[in-house]
């Protein structure tokens, strides 16, 4: 049979992996184990072994060019021509550098194998032949084929086909949050025809499935039974290795993959590496460097070779070769230019790749320990996952944020409501919240052209100022008001979000008491309700709570560990039965009552507990329930619901049990459940009525997609009532829009028995197919969801996260543009915008929003030219004087900003605007995209970065930002409440998005200033030291000697001076973090490059050579026409280039620790004990000339000292002059910065305050001085403009679709003029 | 919640969180004045001694080369003359202060040039005058084959006679050299002839090695001085080797004024790669011999920062005053 089995497999081998059980084989040698093929369960992330480690390692490093060309040059030295020392000298610094990488390496790959090695120890059940039951045994031991069982709180080893489940509906739940970081629990079901008692021994079958992929939605496979039955089974059957059991007591099943090939493991890809934009120019210069020393080896070679043709004959210490031979003079030449390269070598700074490494770790300690980018509450740091781009925070110049949980929080507040077109504001609900209270006054009447009285919020006097002026112009129509109240809101939302911060009942809801007194009232008459629901099936606030509280997929647990599923009421409540209703069907329906007294919800409420849950979204309840929903708007409306005393009690996937208000119970028989999808936007329950047996259908989903279903053919009074009522919540919609909340809509439909039988056996065919089954599904979901009775709407309120306004404003002050993608709809994004101040009161924003290709080419030119004409006369710099010297300051005419949607963006796209688009982007401070698809959101990231050839940066939170973060020159991912997909994809993950204004303008610029500097300083150390013995190739008649000893010379690159560049690269501190933080312009610096341009490189060569020269010429002249012998010679100009190499450094340290002294004062001293101690024991190290007591004869001449001082002064004049006259005109505002970094604490806070102010002219719009009724003027008409197109279904909805098309897509073009 | 033993959070330490107290000087004119003024008065000082004292050395300086401009010697500058003796002949109109050192120098002479000498594999070193026929040479290699030969006789003329100035060749090489780094084989039977035996004397050498000073048994072999100092490479194509000193008798305190008459053995021939020879009499001071560059260098750098810090001053006056203001 195994034979059999052997023959079989490779057939079927490239598509499907098939398994059996590994039980009848228990205990047989690996060679009989029928799935011995596939990979095991231990893991290994380990690079290398103990004994692979030298090979391995050695050979990645020499996949390096960097190290290839070190090996190069320490093989030419082995060439007998062309040698210029010791071989083995040569291979010295080659080593180090090897040895040095290679320790780094065996430190990460230990750290990987302690990780591994705890994972492989993990705990697991497995099940055994032999003891007839699960032992305990490791992960590592877990094989394909075994079978497994965890328990609850579990995590799972490998990824299991879920056969067995305690739960009796078969289902186990899972918590993904290690995967996908989504911390809402998944059902997994159990494989058909495993339901009922499970036993290892006898399963028999064969799993045929899929091969191993990193695609964590997809699998399929099938179970040949052996009675010859296939039986299906897909991603809902099988468990993930990762996760973590939830909610059910015990789960068991088969392991399918395992180890490597377990989708965990397949998507993870460990660190990313990218080149950073410094690294990239340091190439280039390092070929500069190249070309540099290709020049010098070349003038080495004529000049050897012109040096031999001047003598007239060949002179006594021309050398012949070893068989007493001359070469000719040309092939001399040749032979003296690789002599020539290995002299001068060093000129290529390779050790400066290592020791940008070695920076870049230290910088990377520096950030992950920043006490400020850690987040209390999570206890996580800053992760930086890519290890080699810190310098690039320094660079950034466009940022790209995400909405949805990145600038908000994500966690979703009901704010309000909208049933049978009357607005609830929930008045009691958001008392800190202004806004609610505003717009809440004006709800109850909001159809009526009434005057807003505005509360009058605490804000600073401009602030005020401006609200008063704006209450005259608001007496124009509600429109207008409506924007003008999201505007202010946002002003006020900024100043009132640490008050809500504050409240740590994120998720409790205040009913209306409105609201609640018109539910009390029916449910007095709850008879009367069922009776009247009954007969007309017309939806009543009683539909629109169910729907609110059972049309999702909310899960309900109880609160306490382990989370116990709810899925039976009768162990919950024994209440009497009431009589009333017992003619219903009593299998079907249990209605309970309950005195009334206990179940005052706003009670109930108040007392609520809070567990630590609920910071992972979930809702916990008096009787300890616990509502895990898979998105937080699910969980609000569930916990509103029970707010109005619509408790969902309990779900199972065929039953849902809800408390009403009045005590009762009612169990709704659950027919379907049409899962939410991005295309139909909406989700839908198909549910049996207990009460009145109907099947109806609840839907719920977002306003464009529900409006447009809504049952409108009819021509009764009923249906224009109905056409009333839906008009009436679009314009709510249109408000809660607009005041920054999420809209849903809810819906109801009543559907025949006849209708739901055909519909649902067109379910069940589409449900059996096996090929297009998702397009099936759907198109059965469609084909459903039509002729909707709407209910009403909700409004949910996603909370800014802490700091964004000011985070914002100081990214923008840095001269940062952000732009905001969002797949919300415009209305929400816009008052996000406005509320975390990327639009600010006087900005001009212009909204782009077409269907037409034609249409959006001339609207762009249109806003091109308006912008244009704003921007043309007053694009000049204006210069103030900021602490005594002056500063460039942005121009004084309006700022713009640009919003954009999704339909337009791919418009742009398609007709191939993209230039005129970015021309326009480019005017505005900020540009809002929304409704833009992940796609396209990396689209615009692409765009901006190749075309504008600028540093961009995306961050996110979601699994829809992966592209855009991966897209961008550093991705942002924040780990927070969506999961890890966007920290996974992520070069850096933090845990807030105010934590990005740390993160960019200090240690960005600190990073990026450390590593320019030092690069920059690497180079002219190299140069400077190989041109020393360059100058003497003209003095020994080209022929490549050296006048410092050769191990001195590669110590000097090697130890003296190579722990002070690092030291400086990752410590060096020009500028406090205060400062920094307090004066965000100063990132301009690093945005421009101003650390490391091409000029600075060739100013710093220029200067390298001078000292070089003055180093050379000085001792030559001093010494020239004695009796020095070679290395007397060379000493002094050893010890002064020393001191003007570390001296140099020393001008260009901006702040001395006791560290810098320790690295700088310990390099001098390493130099001379090492010289001291070299020359006293190098006997005949270097013969016939030696070093041997050269150094300590040096010493003790006065003369060396005069030498070594002047040369040092000499050389390093002017660039300290040159520092001088920086520091003392202190033209650039580091300079300035530095200054007012000594000043006391509180003297500098002044002056930064004073800097502010200076510039707030141009920072604070012109608002003061503008007549704001032409501002509102325009925004009315704005408004118009869209409630136009938005109500036009409204009034047509009885024309054909044609029309409404023709319509909707006449462009619309909003601008803000502000007259100025 | 927050286990000190479990927590993530950074340590608040000033190293971790970049708070090292830190000196943060920021250069400006006002700072630096005092040090440019400082520093140039005190180079200006050291500049001014430097200058004198070169000025105190005296050197002359002969060049013997025969050829070009040079008068002397040229007699000689036919090789196939051999041996030849010239003479040079000079006057002194003052006392020529002692010490008075003799040197030799060499112009266009690449003592430095790779593979003659220094920087050669220890290996090959000698090679190609390792063997001569087979036979190892001793003192190997081109630098010791080509060894500088000429020899300085110098006379006083004391009413027409000449009268020898006694020149000491003891203790001109390096110490080092002498005690340490170079060592002769073990004599054998009390003869350093027979410890060199079989080995041969280097090809241009006219005799060997043991046999070099044949008036002091003592400074024969590799412990010769001429050949130890020779054997210390040069920095640079021009350059003196120290070849007497005269130190003795009525010339300890150096050279009355007179005239002198040096004769010089002229054997080494310098016209194939268009190389100069010269004689040299100098004497030294505390910062050795005669230099003037250095003392100019201080001077020049020394009024250099003088006038920086007068310019600091006009900068500081016009730049720098509102800054003080906070």
């Amino acid at each position: 049979m195994k034979r059999q089995v052997k023959k079989k497999w490779p057939e079927q081998e490239d598509k499907v992996r098939r398994l059996i059980s590994n039980l009848p084989y228990e205990d047989l040698r690996r060679k009989y184990q029928p799935n011995r093929q596939y990979a095991n369960n231990s893991i290994k992330t380990t690079k290398y072994t103990v004994w692979s480690f030298i090979p391995m390692n050695l050979f990645e490093q020499f996949h390096r060019f960097a190290n290839v060309y070190f090996v190069v040059i320490a093989m030419l030295n082995f060439v007998p021509i062309v040698n210029a020392f010791e071989p083995g000298v040569a291979l010295i610094p080659i080593c180090v550098i090897l040895i040095l990488t290679a320790i780094k390496d065996a430190w990460e790959d230990f750290r990987r194998y302690q990780a591994d090695k705890q994972l492989n120890n993990m705990p697991c059940s497995i099940y055994s032949r032999k003891e007839k039951d699960f032992v305990s045994k490791c992960w590592k031991d877990v094989r394909v084929g075994d079978f497994v069982k965890v328990v609850c709180n579990e995590v799972i080893p490998a990824d299991i086909l879920l056969l067995h489940s305690s739960d009796p509906n078969g289902v186990c739940h899972i918590e993904t949050a290690n995967l996908d970081g989504e911390t809402n629990l998944k059902q997994r079901q159990i494989v058909r025809g495993f339901d009922g008692s499970f036993q290892p021994e006898y399963f028999s079958s064969i799993i045929y499935c899929e091969k191993p992929s990193n695609n964590l939605n997809r699998f399929k496979g099938y179970l040949d039974k052996p009675d010859k039955k296939k039986i299906g089974f897909g991603k809902e059957n099988l468990l993930l290795r990762g996760c973590t059991v939830r909610n059910t007591d015990e789960a068991a099943g088969i392991v399918v993959y395992a180890g490597h090939e377990t989708k965990a493991m397949l998507n993870n890809k460990g660190p990313r590496y990218k080149r950073s934009k410094l690294e990239r120019k340091v190439n280039t210069d390092v070929l500069f460097c190249v070309a540099l020393l290709f020049i010098m080896c070349l003038i080495g070679a004529l000049g050897y070779f012109i040096w031999l043709e001047t003598f007239p004959d060949i002179p006594p210490f021309v050398p012949p070769d070893s068989n007493n031979n001359y070469i000719s003079p040309a092939l001399s030449g040749f032979y003296m230019f690789f002599t020539m390269v290995i002299l001068l070598q060093v000129l290529i700074p390779i050790s400066l790749y290592v020791s940008i490494e070695l920076i870049k770790v230290g910088q990377i300690f520096f950030i992950t320990n920043d006490i400020d980018l850690y987040d209390e509450e999570t206890d996580s740091r800053i992760q930086c996952r890519a290890l080699n781009i810190t310098e690039d925070l320094g660079q950034i110049k466009y940022i790209f944020s995400d909405k949805t949980g990145t600038l908000t929080e994500n966690k979703m507040v009901f704010r309000r409501c909208s049933v049978m077109g009357i607005e609830y504001c929930h008045r009691e609900n958001g008392d800190c919240l202004l806004t609610a209270l505003r717009l809440g006054a004006q709800c109850e009447t909001i159809s009526d052209d009434e005057d807003i009285v505005f509360q009058k919020p605490k804000v600073p006097s401009r602030l005020q100022y401006r609200q008063k002026k704006g209450i005259s112009s608001l007496r124009r129509s509600q429109s207008a008001r409506t924007h003008m109240g999201a505007r202010y809101q946002s002003e006020v939302f900024t100043i009132t979000n640490e008050v809500a911060f504050s409240s740590p009942l994120e998720t409790d809801v205040a009913p209306d008491r409105r609201l609640l007194r018109v539910t009390c009232d029916e449910k007095t008459q709850i008879q009367e309700w069922c009776r009247v629901s009954h007969c007309n099936g017309s939806a009543s606030f009683m539909d629109f709570f169910l729907a609110l509280a059972i049309c999702n997929t909310v899960v309900v647990s109880t609160a306490m560990l382990p989370r116990q599923r709810v899925s039976d009421q009768h162990n919950l409540f024994c209440q009497v039965t009431n009589d009333t209703f017992s003619h219903y069907d009593n299998n079907v329906v249990t209605l309970f009552l309950r005195d009334s007294g206990s179940n005052n919800p706003s009670r109930r409420n108040s007392s609520a507990s809070h567990h630590s849950e609920e910071e992972r979204g979930t809702v916990s309840d008096p009787n300890g329930l616990c509502y895990e929903a898979e998105s937080p708007d699910e969980a609000a409306l569930v916990y509103a619901a029970k707010a109005y005393g619509f408790t969902l009690l309990a779900r199972a996937p065929d039953r849902v049990t809800v408390r009403l208000p009045q005590g009762a119970v009612l169990s709704f028989e659950v027919l379907d459940t049409l899962a939410f999808d991005s295309t139909r936007k909406r989700m839908s329950v198909v549910v049996r009525h207990p009460i009145t047996r109907e099947v109806v259908i609840y839907t719920k989903g977002a306003d464009s997609a529900i409006m447009e279903l809504l049952d409108c053919h009819g021509r009764s009074a009923e249906e224009n009532k109905r056409k009333k009522i839906a008009s009436k919540t679009q314009r709510h919609l249109d408000l809660y829009a607009s005041a920054g909340l999420r809209t849903l809509c809810i819906a109801k439909k009543v559907l025949s028995e006849q209708a739901y039988d055909d519909w649902a056996s067109i379910r069940q065919e589409a449900e059996s197919t096996i090929d297009n089954r998702e397009e099936l599904l759907m198109e059965t979901a469609v084909h459903l969801e039509t002729n909707l009775t709407l209910l009403g709407a909700t409004g949910i309120e996603d909370r800014l996260q802490d700091d964004v306004p000011a985070t914002i404003a100081a990214l923008r002050e840095a001269g940062i543009q952000v732009w905001v993608l969002t797949g919300d709809k415009n209305e929400t994004a816009v008052n996000i915008a406005y509320s975390c101040r990327l639009f600010n009161q006087g900005d001009m924003v212009f909204t782009l929003n077409t269907d037409s290709r034609e249409q959006c080419e001339s609207i762009l030119d249109c806003t091109l030219g308006e912008v244009r004409r704003y921007t043309a006369p007053s694009q000049s710099w204006s210069f103030q004087s900021i602490v005594g010297a002056v500063m460039p300051t942005e121009s004084t005419g309006p700022t713009f900003g640009l919003v954009i949607e999704g339909r337009t963006l791919s418009m742009v796209f398609e007709a191939h605007l993209q230039m005129k688009l970015l021309e326009l982007a480019r005017h505005c401070r900020s540009v809002l995209c929304c409704r833009v698809t992940p796609l396209q959101k990396s689209a615009v990231v692409k765009l901006v970065r190749n075309k504008l050839k600028v540093m961009t940066l995306s961050i996110g939170d979601g699994a829809n930002d992966v592209n855009m973060i991966q897209t961008a020159d550093i991705g942002i991912g924040i780990s927070g409440q969506e999961g890890m997909q966007a920290v996974m994809a992520s070069d850096f993950a933090i845990t807030h998005f105010k934590h990005l204004k740390k993160l960019l303008l200090v240690h960005g610029h600190w990073c990026y200033s450390r590593l320019a500097k030092m690069v920059i300083y690497f180079f002219y150390k190299n140069v400077m030291y190989v041109n020393l013995l360059f100058w003497y190739q003209f003095y020994c008649g080209f022929s490549g000697t050296a006048m410092i000893d050769y191990w001195l010379m590669i110590f000097f690159n090697l130890f003296f001076t190579s722990t002070p560049p690092i030291m400086f690269g990752i410590m060096d501190r020009d500028i406090s973090a205060e400062t920094l933080l307090g004066l965000p312009e100063l990132y301009k610096t690093g945005q421009n490059s101003e650390f490391y341009k091409r000029a600075t490189f060739w100013i710093v060569m220029l200067d390298a050579f001078y000292q070089s020269l003055v180093c050379f010429f000085i001792p030559y002249w001093t010494y020239q026409g004695s009796d020095i012998d070679i290395f007397t010679f060379g000493t002094p100009m050893n010890t002064v280039s020393l001191f003007t190499i570390l001296l140099h450094l020393a001008i260009e340290i901006k702040s001395w620790t006791a560290i810098h002294w320790g690295f700088m004062v310990g390099s001098v001293l390493l130099y001379f004990i090492v010289a001291l101690i070299f020359s006293a024991i190098c006997i005949n190290c270097n013969p016939p000339s030696n070093p041997y007591w050269i150094m300590e004869n040096q010493m003790a001449d006065p003369v060396f000292y005069l030498v070594c001082i002047i040369t040092t002064v000499v050389a390093l004049l002017p660039r300290y002059i040159i520092r001088v006259l920086q520091g003392t005109l202190a033209l650039s505002p580091l300079v300035q910065a530095r200054k007012l970094d000594r000043l006391s604490t509180e003297a500098r806070d002044q002056q930064i305050k004073n800097w502010k102010s200076q510039r707030s002219p141009s920072e604070v719009p012109t608002n003061l001085v503008s007549p704001v009724d032409s501002f509102s003027n325009s925004f009315e008409q704005s408004f118009y403009n869209s409630s136009l197109e938005r109500e036009m279904p409204d009034m047509q909805w009885d024309s054909n679709e044609e029309t409404q098309n023709t319509f909707s897509k006449g462009h619309r073009r909003s601008i803000s003029t502000m007259t100025v | 919640m927050k286990n000190q033993g479990t927590t993530n959070r950074p340590d608040n330490t000033a190293f971790d969180q970049q708070r090292l107290p830190a000196w943060q000087p920021v250069l400006s004119a006002g700072i630096v004045i005092p040090g440019f003024l400082l520093v140039g008065l005190a180079f200006i000082g050291i500049g001014v001694a430097l200058f004198v004292t070169s000025r105190s050395i005296q050197v002359l300086e002969n060049d013997y080369t025969g050829t070009g401009s040079s008068v002397h010697c040229s007699e000689c500058v036919n090789p196939k003359t051999t041996p030849c003796t010239c003479q040079l002949n000079f006057s002194l109109s003052a006392l020529f202060q002692g010490p008075v050192f003799l040197y030799y120098g060499l112009s266009n002479y690449f003592q430095n040039v790779r593979g003659y000498g220094s920087l050669r594999r220890p290996s090959s070193s000698c090679a190609p005058y390792q063997y001569d026929q087979n036979t190892t040479i001793a003192p190997c290699g081109s630098v010791a084959n080509s060894m500088f030969n000429d020899t300085f006789t110098l006379y006083q003329l004391v009413n027409a006679t000449r009268k020898t100035v006694p020149l000491d060749g003891k203790g001109i090489a390096w110490w080092t050299d002498y005690n340490i780094k170079f060592r002769n084989p073990p004599e054998v039977d009390g003869s350093l002839a027979a410890a060199f035996n079989g080995t041969v004397k280097p090809v241009n050498w006219p005799k060997p090695v043991y046999d070099l000073d044949p008036t002091n048994p003592a400074n024969n072999g590799f412990l010769n001085q001429d050949f130890l100092v020779w054997m210390r490479t040069a920095a640079l194509p021009d350059f003196w080797k120290l070849y007497r000193r005269i130190t003795e008798g009525e010339y300890a305190s150096g050279l009355p004024a007179g005239n002198y008459t040096l004769e010089i053995q002229y054997n080494y021939p310098v016209a194939n790669f268009a190389g100069r020879k010269s004689v040299i009499f100098s004497n030294t001071s505390w910062m050795g011999g005669k230099n003037q560059f250095l003392g100019i260098a201080y001077l020049v750098t020394g009024s250099l920062c003088v006038v920086m810090s007068a310019v600091m001053l006009i900068v500081y006056a016009k730049f720098n005053s509102p800054d003080e203001d906070f």
